[in-house]
């Protein structure tokens, strides 16, 4: 039976969704990357998760377009991401306990909206695939890999370039790193270290709506209780796997997402390993590749989740 | 001189007041929200503390809800004292109560005491497995605890979920052929004692009982004294020449093992077995967060955290039945639960303010209550 696994048709399935299941992860690691490099960590991603996927889908069962959709969720993300910011960053919270926070409001409150304005669980027409030209789509492994996904999983990857390009190659990526660096140094340089960190906590905070919205209304295209369940807590910590460079967390996503697929095929294939046990391995392979990553982050933002004050 | 006097008693209930503030802020929103929802905001909050308050049995549900909070939240006091973020409550609880279930369901002939002590001794064990992990990740791998916590907290619900699924599953539901993931009922030697006809159990006593013990340990034994000084100050710590590394493990490992003793009790008091709908909460009802809420709330101190953790017990027994009385889904417990949590961090960022500006009293047991592990600081070393 294990052996059905390597058939080549089988094989070309899991990349296929494997690149597919990376979409939430790279758009949430992407966000969180940005706000981690500027110092805070927001542990709430789950919950603006939660939130956007809830707003996007409601949009799109209430009859409304998909881009409205969207544009819906990265509101409520700028929210809830602004939220964050003013707590961390003005209120100058313990950020392990301001996300939990966060991430039990979003929960809660994406429930409740649920339960009160849909009530049970309903699909919707989501994203569909991009329509490439036929050719394209039918050339063999490539095209079920990379041609047939829909808008948002190609964005989402080509968040990665620019992401890096942001923070490597703009004054703007220079500044966030200095503020998470060094911020005593960055604020007598005039650079504003609460104006960048509301900055990046608020992208990130829009990213993790965006993130939601994918689950919601083109990956699975319904909206359930807790539907990411603990696909934000993964994303920052594979921010950290990926030592807080685009190309890393973009591999670390893919890691995990390609594991995740392997596991459903594994479950589909009806493959005797118990499927609880199957859905446990990406957890236990995270903090393994924690333990082993962390010894190298020369590039850890040492101010990370500790608030800035000017010398008082 | 009596304005000097006042300005010292208010400097004494800053810790106090602000969180009380910020609670009372969160409810406003949440007074918001049952509007906007249809429901009469006042009504609906008489709902919630009737519910939680107006009878013996409503009480005693409340002190019950209560009980895993204030395992976790003592725990909590641990191990942010420690300077350890313990985000794995959940895990724990989880851990715990597996445990104390494996030995509740292979000893069923020895006296009941002998059962109830081994199967809280397993129920500690399988915390202190749980919070030790991530403790000795972090002190020797320098693995980010919050992290490792989280990641053990879906471990466990998937190890929770496959036992429950096969090799602990009550034989009846295999036979029904219903196959519901939960254990048999254990033997009724292991229930706790209970105050009937109320569903209050011996476990809430002795949660209390432990607050008291950790209290102690965290400020009349050495090991305390160590605990608070990594987690004030790691360098000066290492300095005065404590193993920071182990102090700072065994403050997650103590924390885990709490939670662990949490979970046994809620097993062995309430539902005398064990059961997964394949969610952490489906089990635990998010006490593993919502002990962190409790401890941050009770200013840290274990004692504190007992009167905060019935606060949050009666917020969460109310909100069940709000759902009967006004018709707002009890998720609104948990948005109201993560409010509450923003505010109050938030919050401190006033009691650090306003203890600042009036006039310094001794850095006491009492003071302090304002959490930051991460940045550590001289006072009180």
């Amino acid at each position: 039976m294990i052996s059905e696994l390597f058939a080549p048709t089988v094989l070309i399935g899991i990349l296929a969704s494997g690149i597919r299941l990376a979409t939430p992860y790279l758009y949430a690691t992407i966000g969180e990357t940005l706000g981690q490099l500027s110092g805070v960590l927001n542990l709430g991603l789950e919950g603006i998760m939660l939130m956007g996927a809830y707003a996007a889908f409601f949009v799109v069962f209430q009859g409304g377009n998909l881009v409205l959709a969207l544009l819906m969720a990265i509101v409520v993300g700028a929210v809830l991401g602004l939220l964050m910011a003013f707590v961390s960053v003005t209120l100058k919270a313990e950020q392990g306990i301001s996300g939990i926070g966060l991430y039990l409001f979003g929960l809660g409150m994406s429930d409740l909206l649920f339960q009160t304005t849909i009530g049970s669980v309903k699909t919707v027409e989501g994203f569909q695939n991009i329509g490439f030209p036929a050719f394209l789509v039918q050339l063999p492994v490539l095209g079920p890999v990379l041609f047939r996904q829909n808008i948002l999983t190609y964005v989402a990857f080509l968040l990665v370039p620019i992401a890096w390009f942001v923070i490597n190659r703009t004054t703007l990526g220079q500044k966030i790193i200095a503020v998470g660096q060094a911020p005593e140094a960055a604020d007598s340089l005039g650079i504003s270290v609460a104006g960048i960190r509301y900055l990046t906590v608020t992208v990130g905070g829009i990213l993790s709506g965006v993130a939601g919205a994918s689950l919601s209304i083109a990956l699975l295209n319904v909206f359930q209780q807790n539907m990411t369940s603990g696909l934000g807590f993964i994303a920052v910590a594979l921010v950290y796997f990926g030592a807080w460079r685009p190309l890393g967390v973009m591999l670390g996503s893919l890691l995990f997402s390609l594991v995740n697929a392997l596991q459903l095929w594994v479950q589909a294939l009806g493959i005797p390993i118990p499927s609880d046990v199957a859905v446990m391995m990406p957890y236990v392979l995270t903090i393994l590749a924690l333990a082993l990553a962390t010894q190298r982050s020369a590039n850890k933002p040492a101010a990370l989740t500790k608030p800035f004050a000017r010398g008082e | 001189m009596r304005l000097a006097l006042k300005r010292v008693s208010l400097t004494r209930l800053v810790p106090v007041l602000v969180p009380i503030g910020a609670v009372s802020l969160a409810l406003l929103v949440g007074a918001g929200m049952l509007a906007a929802l249809g429901a009469p905001p006042l009504e609906a909050y008489k709902a919630l503390v009737v519910g939680a308050f107006g009878s013996t049995n409503a009480f005693a549900d409340t002190l019950v809800k209560a009980t895993p909070l204030l395992f976790v939240g003592i725990g909590i006091c641990v191990s942010y004292r420690g300077g350890m973020i313990n985000i794995g409550g959940e895990g724990q609880l989880i851990m715990g109560a597996l445990a104390a279930t494996v030995a509740a369901l292979q000893l069923p002939t020895w006296p009941p005491w002998a059962i109830i002590i081994t199967c809280l001794g397993f129920g500690f064990l399988g915390g202190a497995i749980w919070g030790a992990i991530p403790g000795l990740l972090k002190a020797y791998l320098s693995v980010n605890e919050i992290l490792s916590t989280v990641m053990l907290n879906a471990i466990a619900v998937q190890g929770m979920n496959y036992l429950l699924a096969g090799p602990l599953i009550d034989p009846l539901q295999i036979s029904r052929g219903t196959r519901i993931p939960e254990t048999a009922r254990f033997s009724i030697a292991a229930d706790l004692p209970r105050l009937v006809p109320t569903r209050l159990h011996a476990g809430s006593a002795l949660a209390v009982l432990l607050a008291l013990i950790v209290w102690g340990l965290l400020w009349r034994t050495t090991i305390g004294y160590r605990i608070r000084a990594v987690g004030l100050n790691p360098h000066a710590a290492r300095y005065a020449g404590i193993s920071v590394n182990f102090y700072a493990a065994l403050a997650l490992t103590l924390s885990g093992a709490l939670a662990g003793l949490g979970g046994a009790v809620q097993v062995l008091g309430l539902h005398h077995r064990m059961f997964t709908d394949g969610s952490a909460a489906g089990f635990t009802g998010s006490a593993g967060f919502n002990g962190i809420v409790a401890a941050l709330f009770g200013g840290l101190h274990p004692i504190g955290t007992i009167p905060a953790s019935i606060l949050f017990g009666a917020l969460l027994v109310g909100a069940n039945k709000l759902q009967r009385t006004v018709q707002v889904p009890s998720a609104l417990a948990i948005a109201l639960n993560g409010l509450v949590v923003l505010f109050v961090v938030g919050s401190q960022f006033w009691s650090r303010r306003l203890a600042q500006t009036m006039p310094e009293e001794a850095a006491g047991e009492t003071a302090s209550p304002v959490l930051q592990p991460s940045r550590p600081t001289q006072e009180g070393l």
